[in-house]
């Protein structure tokens, strides 16, 4: 049985970064999507999704992520993505979405961006 | 499929379980031989299969039944997978993922399944709720480095 999705928020550099510290699936997807829109309802100047201790992230995850990116185009807000694992990365190439993110390998070069 | 499978798994339709069946994959198909990336988008391409039981055949409802069984498969070799439900019955030819150019949230499920494995094919049951038969072989570099397991029964009978 699955645990809740715990999600770390801080601030680093004025960028808003949120770190999901497990799986993000079909169960915990809800639960990213929720933290994501009350992130920019507080109008950070960039949002860093930190994704460094995710080992998988399944369509619903990725629905997330393509639903954050339109999110921050309509409020003009920085997307990027940090510390996405080998696994997450196929996902993103397999779903030819990986042009569509800026990532980077670590949260401090994200918040360089 | 005429032997018994190594692993069955019988799961009511809640997300929460979804976790248990990609381990028991996971262990299978390392047993196989796929490699690391192999492995990776085989566990997706079953959890994308089961997640659109749960939401289409399902609607969401967590009790409805889901049955996964796991062969492995001697020749070619890899992974024999189907998967039953006794949830809405769907018109195999409108089982589509959508174009990859129109970039939004969902739809990803059948795209994600029909290319990471080598055989997908869904049908309706008799008795209802539908059934998908799925396939993946080892690549060559796979095959290349994995041996045959004397435990497999199909290998050890041929």
């Amino acid at each position: 049985m699955n645990t809740p999705l715990v999600i770390k928020s801080t601030t680093v550099n004025g960028s808003t970064v949120l770190a999901p510290q497990s799986d993000i699936d079909m169960s915990r997807a809800p639960t990213m999507r929720d933290a994501i829109k009350s992130a920019l309802e507080a109008k950070p100047s960039k949002l860093v999704i930190d994704l460094s201790v995710v080992n998988y992230v399944d369509s619903s995850g990725i629905a997330t992520l393509v639903e954050a990116l339109k999110w921050t185009r309509e409020e003009k807000v920085g997307l990027t993505l940090a510390g996405l694992n080998p696994r997450v990365k196929t996902l993103m190439e397999i779903t030819k979405l990986s042009a569509m993110f800026t990532t980077r390998a670590t949260v401090e070069e994200a918040c360089k961006v | 499929m005429e032997r018994e499978p190594e692993i069955s798994i019988r799961i009511f339709s809640d997300p929460h379980l979804l976790a248990t069946v990609r381990g028991a994959i996971e262990g299978l198909a390392k047993c196989v031989g796929f490699h690391d990336k192999s492995r990776a988008m085989l566990t997706l391409a079953i959890d994308e299969a089961l997640t659109n039981v749960i939401r289409h055949g399902y609607g969401d409802q967590t009790h409805g039944m889901i049955w996964v069984h796991m062969w492995r498969s001697a020749d070619p070799r890899g992974l024999r997978i189907i998967i039953e439900d006794l949830g809405k019955a769907t018109d195999p030819s409108k089982i589509k993922g959508r174009e990859l150019d129109d970039v939004r949230p969902g739809g990803l499920g059948v795209h994600i399944i029909k290319e990471t494995m080598n055989e997908a094919a869904w049908e309706p049951r008799p008795s209802g709720g539908m059934r998908l038969t799925l396939a993946k072989w080892l690549n060559a570099e796979e095959l290349a480095t994995s041996y045959p397991s004397p435990s497999n029964p199909e290998q050890s009978n041929s």
